[in-house]
């Protein structure tokens, strides 16, 4: 028995020091990550644990350990907040017609390029489509406020072509955001959104679309039959991602073509962190309203994950 | 008929002869789509002013002057901006390249003591952050705010782009490395002098990104500083569109023209600050394709 232990404790020595003889030997490689922890502790970690200031009620003047504790205060403020309702609805609202619309097209768009059969044209579709991409969210929200004006360039089309007759203010009437947002925001990210599925869709054995044609498969059937299924995985997976990200994907777009006239269908949480805590410097408030938000997206994440493993077999982690 | 059999791959059925001509169509359709609104704000920088309030200007300009383009060379807001903007993104891409590859190459090694650690501490942070208010109030306790410096050193480093670059050492082949420490080399040498020349198609791809985020960010300008002469371009455009401080531009321009109106200017220097992007990226193609590809579908 005695021996035993202290074969155990001689294992567990020579154990430890073989580890640490083996940190010594690769301590270049130990050395060339540490500035990279170091850098998440400090520009990561550090503001997770900010998050405090949710339950405290923390002012500027003074540090966080020296604010009182007003355990969950800010969170009944933000449910009996008269715009907590309007701000929910938009950002579900607008995230969730993202995905509808914004998710599927690529796929489409990817599909239908993978089936032009001139490969010059196909090439110069794919880099144009890209384009929008590396354009700001800046240039274009100030490209669409200046188009979307009564003298812009859309309401002159639309007047002298008889389908209005006034010139309407787009973005001054509430109703036309959610619209406007989901389709200037699939106008810049079709192209760069399919880039992933032409990838996969390359990667498919040309064989099986030969052998495919042999049996008399015509095109549709061939994208139903062998194309979808080849790319079933990269689908669930930028399908989870998308459900994670849904809820932050809005900010820049939003915070740019948002004005007084919209707000009531254009504020969303972000946006209403930062009016609350950059503007009001309500801090504690608006770290609240931003950890509700990111509870929501934790919840969405876990169940798209959940949701596609049981669908498909795939999944995240 | 017996023709007909033994050429099927070049047989075509009518029904996708139309589906080729319905694909080619819409095709030429988006990009035109994609490419007309570009063409828009280049054809209306290069009218007069005045003269494009008349609207009417879509394929070509009217009464064509250089004189938005001068006028916006010659703000000398928006060269400070320029300057801003050109540095943050230099400085920006070349630390967060060789930063983010670094700290990469230890993790492509499997026998890296620490690596699940290391690898799960950065995943988390692809899904959970303090948010906003947290890392504002980080940057004003280490002095970051109103500094050039918080450009640089909080997108320092990325984890979304230090997969990337993991997936693509893996793919190295390591003879190369042993060799190389036979003969003596450290770990530390090794990275310089091999894997890194090795490395060109992903270092070109995450230039691509980082380059591309530091010179259309505005957010950190608008939030993180206030001092007018540290703006980047972008933020200054951002106060432009939404706070249309245009006339206030044109006035510290003062060299308001009857050709130049505070639209003008602003559509000139969207394409000022769009063009230099949009010039790069068609060379890069090939590596931020295969880049995107490993780095989503491998992790």
């Amino acid at each position: 028995m005695m021996q035993l232990a202290n074969q155990e404790i001689a294992f567990f020595k020579k154990n430890k020091e073989s580890k640490f003889q083996k940190i010594l030997s690769q301590k270049y490689l130990q050395l060339m990550v540490l500035p990279g922890i170091i850098w998440m502790i400090i520009f990561n970690y550090i503001p997770m644990t900010g998050i405090i200031i949710a339950f405290k009620n923390f002012k500027i003047t003074k540090p966080i350990s020296a604010a009182p504790w007003v355990g969950l205060e800010h969170f009944r403020e933000l449910f009996n907040d008269p715009n907590f309702g309007s701000i929910m609805i938009n950002t579900l609202g607008i995230s969730l017609l993202k995905l509808i619309i914004g998710f599927p097209l690529p796929i489409l768009f990817a599909i239908l390029l993978n089936e032009v059969r001139k490969a010059k044209f196909k090439k110069a579709v794919q880099t144009i489509s890209y384009l929008p991409h590396f354009i700001s969210w800046v240039v274009l929200g100030g490209l669409l406020i200046t188009w979307l004006s009564e003298t812009g360039m859309i309401n002159e089309v639309l007047v002298s072509l008889g389908i209005i007759k006034h010139p309407i203010a787009f973005l001054a009437d509430p109703k036309y955001f959610w619209g406007l947002t989901v389709i200037s925001d699939t106008w810049k990210e079709l192209g760069w959104s399919a880039i992933i599925y032409l990838a996969a869709i390359s990667g498919i054995d040309q064989q099986m679309y030969e052998a495919a044609t042999v049996d008399g498969a015509n095109k549709f059937q061939k994208i139903i039959n062998i194309t979808l299924p080849a790319i079933k995985g990269t689908i669930a997976i930028m399908f989870i991602l998308a459900v994670a990200n849904m809820l932050s994907s809005n900010f820049d777009q939003i915070f740019i073509l948002k004005n007084v006239l919209n707000a009531s269908s254009s504020e969303v949480i972000d946006t209403y962190v930062y009016q609350m805590g950059m503007r009001s410097g309500r801090y504690s408030y608006a770290t609240a309203v931003g950890l509700f938000k990111s509870i929501i997206a934790m919840i969405l994440l876990v169940t798209a994950n959940f949701t596609t493993k049981k669908l498909q077999g795939r999944s995240l982690f | 008929m017996r023709l007909k059999k033994t050429n099927w791959r070049q047989q075509r059925t009518n029904g996708e002869i139309v589906f080729d001509w319905f694909n080619m169509i819409l095709m030429t359709a988006i990009c035109f789509v994609t490419l007309y609104p570009i063409w828009y704000i280049i054809v209306n920088s290069l009218n007069e002013g005045a003269d494009a309030m008349l609207g009417g200007i879509f394929w070509w300009p009217r009464k064509f002057t250089f004189d938005n383009y001068k006028a916006v060379f010659q703000n000398s807001g928006v060269l400070q901006a320029f300057g801003v903007t050109i540095l943050r993104t230099l400085v920006g891409v070349i630390t967060n390249v060789f930063f983010t590859a670094m700290v990469a190459y230890p993790l492509s090694k499997s026998y890296l003591v620490g690596r699940k650690f290391y690898m799960a501490m950065g995943t988390i942070t692809m899904f959970f952050s303090g948010g906003l208010i947290p890392t504002f109030l980080l940057y004003k306790n280490i002095n970051l705010l109103n500094s050039f410096w918080v450009y640089i050193i909080p997108s320092l480093f990325n984890f979304f782009n230090l997969i990337i670059f993991v997936n693509f050492f893996r793919e190295i082949p390591s003879a190369l490395e042993e060799s190389a420490s036979i003969d003596g080399a450290t770990d530390w040498k090794i990275f310089i002098r091999i894997i890194l020349p090795l490395s060109k198609p992903v270092l070109a791809t995450i230039a691509l990104f980082t380059g591309v985020y530091h010179w259309n960010d505005y957010f950190a300008g608008v939030i993180f500083v206030n001092d007018p002469d540290l703006q980047p371009i972008q933020t200054f455009l951002y106060r432009i569109v939404a706070e249309s401080g245009s006339t206030q531009m044109m006035a510290t321009a003062g060299n308001i023209t009857r050709s130049t109106t505070s639209l003008s200017i602003k559509l000139a220097t969207m394409v000022v600050t769009t063009l230099p992007i949009v010039c790069v990226y068609p060379f890069l193609q090939k590596y931020f394709v295969k880049g995107m590809m490993v780095g989503a579908v491998k992790e």
